[in-house]
């Protein structure tokens, strides 16, 4: 029985990641933005795991635990934010959160 | 066609739909759980790498935890329709095509860096009794100063999410 390409996963990881930057791109809701990030880092995560695999080392599995361990992080802040963004500006969507906009 | 290869594809195209339906989802709760669906199809596609723990952990700390909290943030907040503008041309006309570009461009890369290596495949290399051990002495040993960081990193996040997150600061 053999296995499946390496190269099926690493093609799977980079349509991921696209479709992930479309998402980032096109949604206008700053939660659904964040989801979208997060994809992204599901994708990088996918490509760790199968070059892990196919180099036979563990160190790209432990990347992933920190890929993990910081996108929590990263979710628990930028959600903060995103409570922080409605209460005040009573929008969650992007285009009219433009201060900072010149 | 082997189980493995029919697992694969199943898993794959579970994951591409999920994540298609992220993208053409009206409301925020379904796109969270689009993205449960492409975490959970992720999972399988670990357990098919021979990497149990990273499963286990995408399932209880991204399936389960994290995207808990983005739906208790969306019900919070009440989050509903979002709003369709007509503002983001840019998006919609250089933003796809150059998505698209990005997606051909990684893919040839990874033809390119795999060819000639047709025994790389997921059994190649011989499975490990347990991952999980050689994963603990890698996590307890080599890496242990990182991993102690992403403990004081863990804290800072969620002293700052309360921070951020209380009404009257």
């Amino acid at each position: 029985m053999n296995g499946v390409p390496i190269f099926y996963f690493l093609i799977l990881s980079a349509v991921l990641f696209g479709l992930g930057v479309v998402a980032f791109l096109f949604k206008r809701n700053i939660i659904a933005i964040f989801m979208s990030i997060e994809l992204m880092l599901n994708a990088v995560n996918l490509a760790f795991v199968a070059f892990s695999r196919a180099l036979g080392k563990l160190d790209g599995q432990v990347f992933v635990f920190f890929v993990i361990v910081v996108a929590a992080a990263e979710a628990a802040v930028g959600l903060a934010i995103a409570i922080n963004i409605a209460h005040n500006r009573r929008t969650l969507n992007v285009e009219q959160v433009d201060l900072l906009k010149f | 066609m082997n189980v493995p290869v029919i697992m694969f594809f199943a898993c794959a195209l579970l994951a591409v739909f999920g994540a298609v339906l992220l993208i053409l989802a009206k409301e925020p709760i379904h796109s969270a759980l689009a993205l449960i669906l492409v975490m959970a199809a992720l999972a399988v596609l670990y357990l098919l790498l021979g990497a149990e723990f990273i499963a286990a952990v995408q399932l209880i700390v991204y399936a389960g935890a994290i995207m808990v909290l983005f739906v208790f943030v969306i019900m919070l907040l009440n989050a509903g329709v979002e709003d369709r503008t007509n503002q983001s041309l840019m998006a919609k006309y250089l933003g796809l095509p150059l998505s698209g570009f990005l997606v051909l461009d990684l893919a040839w890369w990874i033809a390119r860096s795999t060819s000639g290596k047709a025994e790389l495949t997921a059994s190649a290399v011989p499975a490990q009794a347990s991952s999980t051990i050689e994963l603990s002495n890698l996590l307890f040993k080599q890496f242990l100063f990182p991993f102690e960081a992403t403990s004081i990193l863990i804290l800072i996040a969620m002293v700052g999410a309360v921070v951020l997150a209380r009404r009257d600061p």
